[in-house]
């Protein structure tokens, strides 16, 4: 080989080299983009911020190859779509739509932009490039209800929900049905509050159930207002959604905690590697999804043993929240024994079953 | 020492130039609160004016996020100048929703041509219908229509709320509380191929046109002027004061329930436990902004619509959250609101 | 009495404290002929700021002071651009309510889930020991306390008081007022003033005592229910705090009658508290002559003097 054409060779060599570094920056400087859509403000302490929770921690495990964009505080309506549209037109890759209500607009969105993916939390309808997920949540109520069963003196327990639908409904009974098993005298009381979100009326909510003899509240509504008044009034609660125990130390037992980083890592991850596919994810306790903190200091030893019987069965499948036999309001039997509900049933479930007092508005 | 004077007419040269005045502080704020707050300055401006209406499709959701705030507002600022405290147009949108919905549901498997029709006079007749509730209690009770038409918007909510997850609820959809989505004949036509502008955005058009004749040029638009300046001397103008309330309120509440109506058929598609983001109460400012006159409400709406989308697109493209786009539409009112004294008055330097 | 009826009272006590707040701030402003629509806006400054200070000084006083000094800050905004510049106050008002609920969610952000214990009870020695009497009237913090106070001042001043007097001419007409010497704009920025410092105490009672921290938005609307209990108070202090009670009592007593069991749609029971108040005011609004007494005629005009 000549000098010089040694030289060429190198010079290419070179080139190449100088190109793909050009190439990789290139990469690092165009990270993989995924958006979020919230309903609330990332500042709600509830729904809203345990998806930015979920965000941050997609932004922390992959770093600089990855940009995250977040757009709070989105109406439920005719600005969903632009939003949504707006993420997938700016180059976001990837995109969570963190409420019920933008199950519409999604796939709207999605049908013109089929290289982009999408997911959405809560919904049922997909297509090639819309995931949906949602967390078994009614697993963790089957837990504290079981809790709530064997603590209760007054046999009375306070529920505060917020609008009825399935979602609540599924978890008020799941919960009924775990604390009758252990206690079959105990009652729950609901109470609708009309709002995801406005802890003055979830104050009031749970003083009104603590005044009617409740002993134990529990919420389907965002704010640590409840636990507040637990505290305060003397009684116990749960947490929702984040651990709220600093809000309440001694009144909080444990909290059911939504959990969504390792599902928003996964998907990020697969959809970077390009093994993404459209699924259907409906996690429980055993992906995490749904965890506890760990129980308080109060909490007697019987009833970790109970909660930790229920909460493993449920990881291992040897217990399901909803079990045959189960009795309507009425005490008729809608269940056999043995069976289970499918997720179907689960999805749109609209009647109480023995327990809850109250008709179902 | 500054002080105000009054002007003797009002200058019509302000009346240009004082929006751009505002535009202009807003910028100098603009500039302070961004720097403040570590924001490239000239991104966040260019993402707040510039981005949401760079492309078609962005001035065509500037059209779909100002016609609901355009025909309310030019309907309350007839109202405002009456004198007539309608505040609860949120409200009387959500109804004009509810009763134009329950149209589209009636006939969902209809594809007559007289659904939509059928819809948007079903809108307005709701709208009426709730706005005739404060309209009857402040001409028969006395009683006054701000508390009254601001508590009915609550009901209205609640009453949604409780349509969608029972009566009206989608038999197919899981029990989840919204409506049937809707077939095409209860869908409003689209003006622009590939984007969400919908008939809405043009009749919002022919309302600022309809108010600015009825303003100027009919006997109605004087009494109400009339009225507004001096109570009970649109009497002389062959207008007693209840029958200024009633069409005062009437057309606030129907071009409300058009306005909801407009949603429910357009971008939403169906009926959903919330429909409207405020539109109702933000039109009240887009009135006053606008002067309370049509043509002034059409821009104030661009404006305000405007202000939304790039609240949007600052988070997008910026990071920033919602809570500065909050703060930074407040001043820009503030701004437009304040610089508005020079149309009426002139500095002077004692 | 029974144990649940006055936990009931006490329930209903807290829920229409930062009503009252707010409202009478309101009721004085609009006494004097103008109008402030960013009732809600002042209230969640006051609600940040009175939680941002308790949660790094610890002290109770520093934090009422600096909800009242928040809620006074936004006022003196809408106050210059209504009363200096002239600016439509229906508008500027709305403008401060979303200004106030952007700036309050700036200030927020990193105060969002921490705990705080709340105000304590005040304890009166041997009037909080009675029996049903003590626990229903003087068991209460700082701020009921001053919820009543501040209501009978109200009625004081506005009703035996000359600066009072001046106040109501003021709102009457501002016109004549003008005429008789008065001065309209110096009276209305106190005024104004006074109505920011009170919704910035009903926000404060909403992040200190209410519920004991700050979430955004935590005041859910309340301001607006306050403007509207101005209305219902026909602008008297006294009426004002029967609407206020009447407007809590009866959003808890919905709460109390779902718990209870009564079979109607949880929504058709939320309406009741707005359902009540309208129907409340259809009654004591029939007599015409006593509104148009009270009503301050000059409400939400501009005042320019002329001479």
């Amino acid at each position: 080989m000549s000098i010089s054409a040694y030289l060429k060779q190198a010079g290419r060599v070179f080139g190449a080299a100088v190109l793909s570094a050009a190439a990789l920056s290139a990469q690092a400087a165009d990270p993989f983009k995924v958006g979020f859509v919230y309903v609330g403000p990332v500042g709600d302490h509830g729904w809203t911020y345990r998806h930015d929770l979920g965000r941050q921690a997609v932004q922390n495990e992959f770093g600089a190859d990855v940009e995250t964009t977040f757009v709070e505080s989105v109406p439920e309506g005719a600005d969903a779509e632009r939003v949504v549209r707006k993420l997938a037109s700016s180059g976001h890759d990837l995109i969570f739509t963190t409420s019920f209500g933008f199950m519409n607009p999604t796939l709207k969105v999605a049908r013109d932009f089929p290289n982009v993916k999408f997911e959405h939390a809560t919904g049922y309808k997909r297509a090639d490039n819309v995931s949906t997920y949602g967390a078994r949540f009614y697993e963790g109520r089957a837990v504290i209800g079981t809790m709530a069963g064997m603590m209760t003196k007054t046999n009375t327990v306070g529920y505060i929900g917020s609008f009825p639908i399935p979602e609540v409904v599924r978890g008020i009974n799941a919960f009924t049905i775990a604390m009758r098993k252990v206690n079959p005298d105990a009652e729950v009381k609901v109470v609708w509050v009309n709002s995801w979100y406005d802890p003055g009326k979830e104050a009031d909510a749970a003083k009104a159930l603590i005044d009617q003899g409740a002993d134990i509240i529990t919420q389907h509504t965002d704010s640590p207002a409840p636990l507040q008044v637990a505290e305060e009034r003397g009684v116990l609660g749960f947490g929702q959604a984040s651990d709220m125990s600093a809000f309440a130390p001694a009144a909080q037992l444990t909290s059911i905690i939504d959990n969504w980083d390792q599902y928003y890592i996964d998907r990020t991850r697969a959809a970077m590697e390009g093994s993404w596919e459209s699924t259907d994810t409906w996690g429980g306790i055993d992906t995490g999804m749904v965890s506890f903190p760990e129980y308080s200091a109060d909490v007697p030893d019987d009833v970790k043993a109970a909660a930790e019987v229920v909460r493993e069965g449920i990881i291992d499948g040897s217990f399901h929240p909803f079990q045959g036999p189960i009795l309507n309001q009425a005490g008729e039997e809608i269940l056999a024994e043995g069976e289970v509900y499918d997720d179907k049933t689960l999805l749109g479930m609209d009647f109480y079953v023995q327990g809850v007092q109250g008709e179902l508005p | 020492m500054i002080a105000l004077q009054r002007r003797a007419d009002p200058s019509r040269l302000m009346g240009y130039l004082a929006p751009l005045l505002a535009l202009g502080i807003t910028l100098l704020a603009g500039l302070m609160l961004f720097a403040i707050l570590g924001v490239p300055v000239g991104a966040a401006f260019y993402a707040f004016f510039i981005e949401p209406v760079s492309s078609l499709y962005g001035w065509a959701e500037l059209g779909v996020k100002a016609a609901p705030l355009i025909i309310i507002a030019v309907a309350l600022s007839i109202g405002f100048r009456a004198q007539v405290w309608n505040i609860g147009a949120e409200g009387q949108l959500i109804l004009g929703g509810i009763t134009g919905a329950a149209v589209a549901l009636m006939f969902h498997q209809n594809d007559g041509w007289y659904v939509l029709p059928l819809m948007v006079l079903a809108g307005i007749a709701g709208g009426m219908a709730w706005a005739a509730i404060p309209a009857l209690l402040k001409t028969r009770f006395n009683v006054n229509e701000i508390l009254t038409s601001l508590m009915l918007t609550y009901v209205a909510v609640l009453l949604l709320s409780w349509l969608v997850s029972g009566p009206m609820r989608d038999p197919d959809g899981f029990n989840f509380p919204e409506s049937r989505m809707f077939h095409d004949a209860a869908l409003l036509p689209r003006i622009l191929e590939g984007t969400r502008l919908h008939a809405g955005a043009m009749v919002a058009v022919g309302v600022v046109l309809a108010g600015w004749i009825l303003l100027t040029r009919t006997l109605l638009g004087f009494a109400l002027r009339v009225n507004g300046a001096a109570p009970r001397a649109g009497a002389h103008a062959g207008f007693s004061q209840p029958k200024l309330i009633w069409t005062a309120l009437m057309i606030g509440g129907g071009c409300a329930g058009l306005a909801g109506l407009f949603e429910v058929a357009g971008p939403i598609g169906q009926l959903l436990p919330s429909i409207s983001p405020g539109y109702g109460f933000t039109a009240i400012i887009v009135a006053f902004l606008g002067r309370l006159h049509p043509v002034g409400v059409l821009f104030a709406g661009l404006i305000m619509a405007l202000s939304y989308l790039g609240g949007e697109s600052a988070q997008i493209t910026l990071s920033l959250p919602l809570a500065v786009t909050g703060v930074f539409q407040g001043m820009l009112l503030f701004f437009l609101l304040a610089t508005d004294v020079l149309i009426n008055y002139r500095v002077v330097f004692k | 009495m029974n144990e649940t009826l006055m936990l009931t009272v006490l329930t209903i006590i807290t829920a229409a404290t930062p009503l009252v707040y707010a409202a009478i701030g309101e009721l004085v402003v609009e006494r004097s002929g103008v109008l402030n629509l960013g009732v809600e806006g002042m209230m969640l400054a006051g609600a940040v700021c009175s939680f941002a200070v308790a949660h790094h000084t610890g002290s109770a006083t520093l934090a009422i002071l600096a909800g009242l000094l928040a809620g006074m800050l936004l006022a003196s905004i809408f106050a210059f651009l209504t009363l200096s510049l002239q600016s439509s106050q229906v508008a500027t008002g709305l403008a401060l309510t979303i200004f106030g609920i952007g700036l309050s969610a700036l200030l927020g952000q990193s105060l969002v889930g921490i705990a705080f214990a709340g105000l304590p009870s005040l304890h009166i020695p041997w009037l909080s020991d009675l029996p049903v009497v003590g626990r229903l009237l003087f068991s209460h913090d700082v701020l009921v306390y001053g919820s009543f106070a501040i209501v009978l001042l109200v009625s004081w001043f506005l009703n035996r008081s000359r600066a009072g007097l001046v106040l109501r001419a003021v709102g009457d007409s501002h016109d004549a007022a003008h005429a008789l010497g008065i001065k309209v704009i110096r009276v209305r920025y106190m005024a104004t003033l006074f109505g920011g410092a009170c919704a910035g105490l009903g926000g404060a009672y909403l992040s200190l005592v209410y519920t004991p921290m700050w979430a955004e938005n935590m005041s859910a609307g309340r301001g607006w229910i306050a403007l509207a209990l101005v209305v219902f108070a026909v602008w008297q202090p006294g009426r004002l705090l029967l609407g206020a009670y009447l407007f809590g009592g009866i959003s808890i007593l919905q709460l109390h009658g779902q718990a209870l069991g009564i079979n109607v749609p949880s929504q058709l029971m939320s309406m009741l508290p707005y359902l009540t108040t309208i129907l409340v005011l259809v009654l004591i609004s029939r007599d015409r002559g006593r509104i148009r007494r009270n009503a301050p005629a000059s409400i939400g005009q501009s005042f320019y003097p002329t001479s």
